[in-house]
């Protein structure tokens, strides 16, 4: 524990080297191999813990309230988390520091607002929250990490877009805080201790505890991104420098999970059913509303944000469930679960880190997020473009790489529906599996099209048609999640029994429990109803069909010869506006048609110019978010007449602030003397 | 405690009490200052009584630092000021003094149920205490917010104070620090407020708060 506490202080030392960037010629080296170390440091540390059973370290800092002190305690279920926060922050320190030389050299010096100094500050505050073992604590660091994503957010503020989402970020962020402080208050008026061993030990009565789920759905969820709660989170992604995107999408909204799953499985004590009813319900509406979202999507990184959302969405699917079948008493199933989640959040880490690099080395090398002025990119950035495939792969769920599994689990645990007694939660499930499914096949279409648009096809633009691969440190960046992606698809149990502590103390139990034979290389839960599934078995089956495949293809259609039209329409060339090229949108043609004409209220308009005009036709698509019609906007109307009518507060006269203060102390003693009878 | 100690104890704390009663009907400011006065006096006579009573010496300071600065030095400061400055001296009640009598009285019946069941454990002369300085200082915050004139507010603070320095003396074991470092917050403020009446009336010749809003170019 000492190991991590020291860690976390050393981020706060590389804080103050990167503010004094200026002075140090070597800064950005300094901080981002600093910061990686640290966090390699605590994510071994929790490692090893896991491994060896489960750490279970606490400590108590004579820091803050002076009567409260500052608990920390890291068990499992931190361990986890805190491996796959440090893992990200490795990757994204070593891509950072390749991304910021890159755009260091191409922009000159201060283009951008200070990322150095934030950027450790934004990793210790996710530690923090992850250790924080009392509620003071848990919410000082979580205000922490969100100020300090804030203002990374904000390095951008020139661009045009950044301000708005920043203004939008912190309001939601406030929001989500105000909701976890409730919720923490209602867990602890029981008894008034604020420390999560005493919430743990009196559990509330049903009506506060059904307060807290519903606040910490509101709470975690809106950091999470849950529909309808997302709204800042295609805003905000995007807006920060790609590794810091990658943070905030891969690894903050895990954090948000984790204080899910602290306060849902660990603090509230023994579930309701009908709390895994709820939260599977909203997982189900963000999946599917994430990638239908994502789908009509232009902008590299927005698309991938609104994939974050679609990702949350699976892994609160996955939480709902476990609760469900922990309120049945049918542990092992909710231990298969619960390892789904776990998995899927490992998994999303990865895959969404790897992608959000991939889009960063995109726009390092053409200057572009716009899908419409990409394409060709394999020919010119070849390890990118392989590196980018892995990732949408894994993130399509395609076998053999580590989405295929986090899924199947998650399906595996989905078929287990009838086992409950609860008649509406076994229909709950059946949809909420069938929303799944269309969610996942849904994404596999979102990045066919973001891939085949953004590598394959003709440069769209005279930048995509220049792009020159990125430095070594980005590729290398790239490398090690995809790497990851791929050694966990093929052999999965030796990370899902690393978790296992983690689950037993959560469900008291373990995916395995009751199976004698468990080899490490086959992965077959004890109730996935005699499912299994063996990852080495599927790459050599996929990796033997693809040689076949590319041989069949190479042998009959590569030297036959090919007849085209003289007359290519612009294809001939690199034509720096090939426009008659398949673009982002007529991929997403039909998906928006299908779905987008009601949830979204897509339109089309053709602008036909008349006979004889040389005006060319247009197409445009109009469409407007619900979320922001049901959720924001009238949100934003009642806060706008709130501090209208506040406002008037701001002119009184002295004796009339006198009454006011007045007033509120005869108030609060006239209610002190009443509840003393 | 004998039982003539305790009576007189607590129809000293009831004098001052009745003071601020009748700080809140007057209508004029010379009358106003020689109630507060009489008020500063009345919690002298308290103080001075319990370091008798108790046999603790350090009251003794408490009594004699109120005699001087609220007996002699306050009132004496603000009549000079109310004279050089030539203030109207007529003191305009926002609330009717009825409605202001009706208002005290219902506070006082709160600061009894309020104080008497928490302190059900004390002395009978410590929760007695408690009511009657709990009373002055809300009688003092209603002074100041029912009346128009910068001096009498000035006058109501002054009082809330004499309510804590009432409390003080009443609970035995109150540190002498403690009123010290009241005392002098009181000095402080009134020398802050003797400066802010002089600057009001350079600017704006005239003391009525009423008038002064009317500067802030907002009206009520």
């Amino acid at each position: 524990m000492g190991l991590v506490v020291s860690a976390i202080a050393f981020l706060f030392a590389m804080a103050v080297a990167g503010a004094a960037a200026k002075r140090l010629p070597q800064a950005s080296t300094v901080v981002y191999g600093g910061t990686a170390g640290a966090c390699a440091l605590i994510a071994l540390w929790a490692a090893v813990g896991l491994a060896g059973g489960g750490p279970d370290a606490a400590l108590v800092l004579p820091v803050g309230l002076p009567w409260i002190q500052a608990h920390l305690r890291a068990d499992a279920l931190s361990a986890v988390f805190l491996i796959v926060v440090n893992l990200g922050g490795i990757t994204a320190s070593l891509f950072g520091w390749g991304y910021e030389r890159a755009h260091h050299d191409s922009h000159g010096a201060s283009q951008d607002g200070p990322v150095l100094p934030l950027y450790p500050l934004f990793l210790a505050g996710m530690n923090m929250v992850l250790i924080a073992a009392d509620a003071f604590t848990f919410l000082l660091s979580w205000e922490f990490m969100s100020l300090a994503s804030w203002l990374l957010v904000l390095s951008t503020h020139r661009e045009p877009e950044t301000p708005k989402a920043a203004r939008l970020y912190i309001i939601m962020a406030s929001f989500g805080t105000a909701c976890l402080l409730l919720a923490f208050g209602v867990l602890a008026t029981a008894h008034g201790d604020y420390s999560f061993a005493a919430m743990r030990a009196h559990a509330p009565e049903a009506g506060a505890a059904a307060l807290v789920v519903v606040l910490i759905l509101l709470g975690a969820g809106s950091k999470a991104g849950l529909v309808p709660l997302h709204v800042w989170l295609p805003l905000a992604h995007p807006a920060a420098p790609s590794h810091v995107s990658a943070l905030m999408s891969g690894v903050m909204t895990k954090v948000a999970v984790y204080a899910m799953i602290r306060v849902l499985f660990d603090l509230l004590g023994e579930p309701d059913w009908w709390w895994g009813g709820v939260t599977m319900g909203f997982g189900a509406l963000t999946a599917v509303m994430g990638v239908l979202y994502a789908l009509m999507q232009d902008d590299v990184k927005r698309l991938l944000a609104y994939s974050t959302v679609e990702n949350i969405g699976a892994i609160v699917i996955a939480l709902g469930l476990a609760l469900v079948f922990k309120a049945a008493h049918t542990p092992v199933i909710a231990a298969l679960a619960l390892a789904a989640a776990l998995l899927h959040v490992v998994n999303h880490s990865l895959f969404k880190s790897l992608l959000f690099f991939a889009a960063g080395a995109m726009l390092t090398a053409t200057g572009s997020r716009d899908l419409n002025r990409l394409g060709g990119l394999i020919h010119r950035m070849p390890t990118t473009a392989v590196l980018a495939l892995i990732g949408a792969a894994a993130i399509s769920a395609l076998p053999p790489l580590n989405g295929f599994v986090g899924e199947w689990l998650l399906f595996q645990a989905i078929l287990n529906a009838p086992a409950l007694s609860e008649w509406s939660l076994k229909i709950e499930i059946a949809v909420v599996g069938a929303a799944l499914a269309l969610a996942t096949a849904l994404a596999a279409a979102c990045f066919v099209r973001l891939y085949g648009i953004a590598f394959l096809g003709r440069p769209r633009s005279r930048a995509a048609a220049e792009a020159v691969e990125v430095g070594r440190a980005m590729r290398l960046g790239m490398a090690v999640p995809a790497v990851l992606c791929v050694v966990l698809g093929v052999l999965p149990t030796p990370l899902i029994r690393l978790f296992e502590p983690a689950l037993r103390l959560l469900v008291e139990a373990g995916p395995f429990d009751g199976r004698a034979y468990q080899p490490w290389f086959w992965l077959a839960p004890t109730s996935a109803i005699g499912n299994s599934y063996n990852g080495l078995i599927m790459l050599v089956v996929i990796a033997l069909l693809s040689v076949v495949l590319v041989l069949g293809i190479h042998r009959k259609a590569s030297d036959r010869v090919r007849w085209s039209i003289p007359w290519g329409c612009g294809f001939d060339g690199p034509d720096p506006a090939a426009v008659t090229q398949y673009t982002a949108s007529s991929f997403g043609q039909p998906i928006r048609r299908a779905f987008g004409s009601t949830v979204f209220r897509a339109r089309d308009h053709v602008e036909m110019p008349a006979p004889g005009d040389t005006r060319p036709a247009r197409l445009s698509v109009t469409w407007t978010d619900p979320a922001w019609l049901v959720v924001v906007e009238p949100l934003s109307r009642a806060v706008t007449w709130l501090a209208d009518r506040a406002n008037r507060l701001q002119f009184m006269t002295i004796r009339r602030y006198l009454t006011l203060m007045f007033l509120a102390l005869v108030v609060l003693l006239v209610m002190v003397a009443v509840t003393q009878r | 405690m004998s039982d003539l100690g305790y009576d007189a104890a607590h129809m000293l704390g009831a004098v001052v009490l009745l003071m601020s009663f009748a700080l809140l009907y007057q209508r004029r400011l010379f009358s106003l200052l020689n109630v507060f006065t009489m008020q500063a006096l009345a919690l002298t006579a308290t103080a001075a009584w319990q370091a008798y009573s108790h046999g603790e010496p350090h009251l003794y300071i408490t009594a004699l630092l109120t005699l001087v600065l609220k007996a002699i030095l306050i009132p004496v400061a603000l009549h000079r000021i109310i004279v050089k400055m030539k203030i109207h001296r007529s003191i305009e009640p926002a609330l009717g003094i009825g409605l202001t009598m009706v208002a005290g009285v219902s506070l006082v019946t709160l600061s009894i149920l309020l104080v008497l069941p928490v302190t059900a454990d004390a002395t009978a002369l410590t929760r007695e205490n408690l009511a009657l300085s709990l009373s002055v200082v809300l009688l003092g915050l209603l002074m100041m917010i029912s009346r128009r004139n910068a001096v009498s507010q000035v006058v109501g603070f002054m009082s809330i104070e004499n309510g804590l320095i009432l409390a003080a003396v009443g609970v035995a074991g109150m540190p002498l620090v403690v009123e010290m470092s009241v005392a002098f917050s009181v000095m402080v403020a009134f020398i802050i407020f003797g400066i802010f009446l002089f600057h009001i009336r350079e600017r704006f010749d005239t003391l009525d708060m009423q008038k002064i809003e009317s500067f802030r170019g907002e009206s009520d």
